[in-house]
């Protein structure tokens, strides 16, 4: 039951990313207190269940969603997600106070909140999921999110690019992060983290080990800006600084070494995570210490410590051991709170000052004595000063080094990395403050420095008393929370024991103490010779830029897709058709390859009238592309073609085939003709002799293969599903025409389909043909001017009388579709053809006069009737286009059936004849509009 | 027979791909047309061509064999849609002529500008 509040505490924050873009119009506060709201509201309801967590308890949350796939909407709070959640919503609402005193009138913040529940809701995702593949999704969420919120100030060019480099670097990341889960799913046999946590040694034992281990590692790195993917996180500084306070020290960023303590007791304990993680550590805590000295603005020097810490805290789950894995969930608790409370100190001292250059900054303690105590607390803690908080988990941290055994005479390079890493680390903490709050007079500060607005204070007081309540009395207050994250990470999904830690502040005089004076004097020492350091630093690094690199590497691979696509798309359609062409030829001859080309079937013989009927279709395809350049002569050639088809339809047994056919013909050609009467009536002879021959072999090529392809086809014995059809195509469609019945009753569902297809068509046509200019052309191509005289005499004195018949014929074809050869789609066309005679013979004008109908609602008729029919069986608890029939005697016509199919192809036929007439109606129209405009001129 | 059809389903796309890519938009209307008459020949062949009655329940005879109802049904329709596929081309046609000045499928003759100039 209670474990039903977990997807709520997503979706409050999730869904109510919206409310704060609503709310701003009430005003800015309103805006801050929905989303102080929302958030206030999900960290209540996780407060109600850390009491059954801290027993040891593992709530589990599951919902079925793609089962098959194994991507379940698993959730689950343990210690380890109970110690995120915590941080991401009780910093989160901080950061939404202060928040709203950071940003200015300009800045619109609605979106602001809006951005910051979205990346909440999705960092509670990732810390909650129980399923890895529903992790993984919110993984990239919060990179897309963090990506909106890096360029929130999207007219600046650096925040636009810094949250380019972020998105590219961790985006790709999580790439590697699906690869590797998907390993990970496969070896362990389940995506539920459940399974995963429990089956340690076949996931260390199995081949694929290695290969999983680097993925998976490549996206918690990226993400946690360690070495060499470090260098995004200093360019995300472009963000607003609540921003950089939230997402770069207390939750993005330790998505990445969440990843590492949630998948700990699967994949650590190995030589190679050892070698791979610890050292990667290492090197981030090392090169990130060493950089943060050397940084001016106060934002760099935060970010550059915080890549230093995530070494660290990479580094003491690097080790594999229980006590390493301990201290770092301690270290990632205490790194969030006074690194939170430094970043929101920097944005103050920038806000009310102007600027974050420590070179300008000095003396800031008389303008701003309680930022600065602030501030201080909170440095003492990331130096690692004995009674803040961060000085217990670097005890820690130093401790764990000083035992371990994997480098054997090499051992002692991890205690004097950590000390060293300390010596750096108390350097530019005492930096930060000595250089910021005293050290002489501010230079030339855009603005004089006064204390910001009470309540912008009241967030860092906040975590700064958390650092001394932690700091002084461990016991009281992190301690429970310590030993239920650091049971779950330890152990997985039981809850079993730890080994003995002590959190107390004194151990007596011993060595990790040792390595923490040492730092601390050593710190004090470089931070007294700066000035010569920075000087040898300048003289040693050149500046080297990751992210004009990365922007000149992105440019150059957009150069190469530009030159590809050039290459492949040139704008030329023609050109596109052959590559479309050649490809499918490659793919058709490729699949036809090796596979012998005759079946067993005998050819079977011919005889005399076919062979005519064959010869005169061929010759007429062939005359139709020798003579494409005379555009009328190929027309009628291509009208011979029609034709023999339409007679082979009837040849081999097909009279529905036969009789559409037919009809479309003639519309067709109507159709061709009256388009051709404004296009030019002859084509250029523009092809080269080369491209000639090209595309003649390519035709040759693609005729061959279909034809290799049919032969295959029909000398082989074959099944068809078309007994069914004729088998039940009286007792279940009531027709005895399987044709006619196949398509209103049996697939009745496409035929709706393709009506409508019809319908839109017309009405796409008729709306190019809106508006059109058209050259009007005076003389056919050999220079005779048309006739004058428009509909001749003999055509409309015979077409009218031949109208009633042809509709007659139509309704005829119509009713006895179902039986005999007929139906919608045929007396449709039929209709429509007897009307397009009139409008030939006739004219528009004498046609309309006569006849009102308009062809649009026709067409929607048409298939608002067929889709009604199919509706109707609803009424009678049936599937949609069920079809029932029955037999009925009228007097003098005798027996007849009335089917439900039929109404169908009713709609189906007045549908066929409306956007057949809209067509040509509107293509005829025009000619008239022109003849008309001229003769009036 | 078999020969035969599959021979003329090959002239006939052999023709039909020649037209398509032509440069000119009226030809590769014709080629389109043309390649859906081989297309439907090629659909309705596959349902084989040893019929000798329609499909209509109780016509077929002693000696006859039914013909397959379930090509000609796919047929007929790709009849239909065919002629609303070539419609909305043609028009499509007509109103790039009209909109670019040239009846060339890629909008422009590639010596129009030249030939502008010229004139």
């Amino acid at each position: 039951m209670n474990a039903a509040l977990l997807p709520i505490i997503i979706l409050l924050p999730l869904l109510g990313a919206l409310l704060p873009v609503l709310a701003i119009r009430l005003g800015r506060t309103a805006s801050a207190w929905s989303a102080a709201a929302l958030s206030g509201i999900a960290l209540g309801l996780l407060l109600t269940l850390v009491p059954q967590v801290f027993a040891g308890e593992t709530l589990l949350y599951r919902l079925d969603w793609l089962p098959a796939y194994g991507l379940n909407l698993a959730l689950r709070l343990d210690g380890l997600g109970v110690l995120f959640a915590l941080l991401i919503l009780g910093i989160g609402l901080l950061v939404i106070l202060y928040a709203r005193y950071y940003l200015s009138e300009h800045d619109p913040m609605g979106r602001f909140y809006g951005f910051l529940l979205l990346f909440m809701a999705a960092m509670l995702g990732v810390v909650l999921s129980e399923n890895l593949l529903l992790m993984l999704i919110f993984w990239e969420l919060t990179s897309l999110s963090s990506f909106l919120l890096i360029g929130y100030w999207k007219h600046r060019a650096d925040a636009r690019q810094g949250a380019r480099l972020a998105l590219t670097i961790t985006g790709g990341g999580g790439l590697a992060l699906l690869a590797g889960i998907l390993l990970l799913g496969h070896i362990s046999g389940s995506y539920e983290l459940s399974v995963v946590l429990a089956s340690t040694e076949t996931i260390q034992a199995h081949p694929l080990y290695p290969a999983t281990l680097v993925l998976i590692l490549l996206g918690a790195f990226t993400k946690s800006a360690q070495f060499p993917f470090h260098f995004w996180l200093p360019h995300a500084m472009a963000a607003p600084t609540p921003v950089s306070a939230y997402l770069h020290s207390a939750t993005m960023v330790k998505a990445g070494v969440f990843l590492l303590a949630r998948l700990f007791p699967a994949l650590a304990g190995s030589e190679l995570w050892f070698y791979l993680v610890a050292g990667t550590g290492m090197v981030t805590l090392l090169l990130g210490a060493y950089h943060a000295l050397f940084k001016h603005d106060l934002k760099g020097l935060l970010a550059y410590s915080t890549i230093s810490h995530l070494g660290l805290i990479t580094l003491l789950f690097g080790l594999g051991t229980p006590l390493g894995a301990v201290a770092g969930v301690f270290h990632i608790i205490n790194h969030a709170i006074f690194k939170a409370s430094l970043f929101m100190a920097a944005g103050i001292i920038d806000h009310e000052s102007g600027t974050r250059d420590m070179r300008k900054l000095n003396g800031l303690w008389r303008y701003m004595p309680h930022t600065a105590t602030l501030a201080m607390v909170a440095a003492a803690s990331m130096a690692g000063v004995p009674l803040f908080n961060g000085f217990l988990s670097k005890e820690m941290f130093f401790a764990e080094t000083l035992h371990h055994s994997w480098l054997g005479a090499w051992h002692w390079l991890l205690p004097v990395g950590a000390t060293l890493a300390g010596v750096f680390a108390v350097a530019y903490s005492i930096r930060f403050i000595h250089d910021v709050f005293f050290n002489g007079d501010p230079i030339d500060l855009p603005r004089t420095p006064h204390e910001p607005p009470r309540y912008m204070k009241v967030p860092v007081e906040i975590l700064v008393a958390l650092c001394l309540l932690v700091g002084i009395f461990p016991a009281w207050t992190v301690a429970p929370l310590l030993a239920s994250a650091a049971a779950s990470t330890v152990n997985g999904t039981v809850g079993g024991a730890l080994p003995h830690y002590s959190l107390a502040v004194w151990h007596g005089f011993n060595l990790p103490l040792l390595m923490s004076v040492i730092a601390i004097a050593g710190g004090a020492l470089i931070y007294v010779l700066r000035h010569q350091l920075f000087a040898l630093h300048a003289r040693l690094f050149r500046p080297f830029d990751a992210k004009a690199l990365f922007e000149r590497q992105l440019e150059q691979i957009i150069g190469y897709a530009r030159r590809l696509t050039a290459l492949l798309e040139n704008g030329s359609l023609q050109r596109y058709l052959m590559l479309l062409v050649a490809s499918a030829v490659v793919l058709v001859a490729s699949g036809l390859w090796g596979s012998p080309l005759s079946g067993p079937l005998p050819a079977g013989e011919v005889d005399a009238v076919t062979l005519a009927g064959a010869l005169a279709l061929a010759l007429s395809a062939i005359t139709t592309t020798l003579w494409h350049r005379r555009r009328l002569v190929a027309l009628i050639q291509l009208s011979v073609v029609g034709l023999v088809v339409s007679i082979a339809f009837v040849r081999f047994a097909a009279p529905d085939l036969a009789l559409t056919q037919l009809s479309v013909e003639m519309v067709t050609i109507i159709l061709l003709m009256l388009v051709l009467y404004f296009l030019p009536q002859q084509s250029p002879a523009e092809s080269s002799p080369l491209r000639i021959g090209r595309d003649l072999l390519l035709a040759v090529a693609a005729g061959g293969s279909v034809a290799l392809l049919a032969w295959g086809v029909l000398t082989r014995p074959y099944q068809t599903i078309g007994d069914y059809f004729m088998a039940n195509s009286l007792s279940g469609g009531g027709g005895s025409n399987v044709v006619n019945v196949i398509l209103v009753d049996f697939r009745g569902f496409d035929t709706l389909g393709e009506v409508t297809v019809l319908g839109i068509a017309a009405i796409g046509i008729v709306m190019m043909l809106s508006g059109l200019q058209l050259k009007m052309p005076t003389a056919d191509a050999a220079g005779r001017p048309w006739a004058r005289e428009r509909y001749p005499m003999i055509l409309a004195v015979i077409s009218r009388p031949l109208l009633p018949l042809a509709l007659v014929v139509a309704i005829y074809l119509m009713l006895r579709g179902h039986n005999m050869p007929g139906g919608g789609f045929i007396a449709g066309l039929v209709t429509a053809i007897a009307l397009i005679l009139q409008y030939v013979a006739s004219g528009i004008a004498w046609t309309q006069q006569r006849m009102h109908l308009d062809y649009i609602k026709l067409t929607a008729a048409g298939v608002l009737l067929a889709a009604l029919t199919g509706l109707g069986s609803w009424a009678f608890g049936y599937p949609y286009l069920t079809s029932s029939f029955g037999h009925f005697t009228l007097p003098l016509l005798g027996e007849f059936e009335l089917a439900t199919a039929m109404l169908f192809d009713l709609g189906v036929f007045l549908a066929v004849i409306g956007s057949t007439l809209l067509v040509l109606a509107n293509l005829g129209k025009l000619s008239v509009l022109k003849h008309t405009l001229k003769e009036e001129r | 027979m078999a020969l035969l059809v599959s021979l003329l389903i090959g002239v006939m796309v052999t023709c039909g791909v020649y037209l398509l890519l032509r440069a000119r938009t009226f030809a590769v209307v014709m080629g389109l047309i043309m390649l859906s008459y081989a297309v439907n020949l090629f659909l309705f062949a596959m349902g084989r061509l040893a019929a000798t009655a329609p499909s209509l329940v109780g016509l077929t005879g002693a000696k006859d064999v039914a013909a397959d109802p379930v090509p000609q049904a796919l047929v007929l329709t790709a009849i239909v849609i065919g002629f609303a596929m070539t419609a909305f081309a043609v028009t499509l046609a007509l109103r790039a002529n009209s909109e670019l000045g040239s009846d060339h499928v890629d909008g422009a003759a590639p010596d129009s500008s030249a030939k502008e100039s010229a004139e």
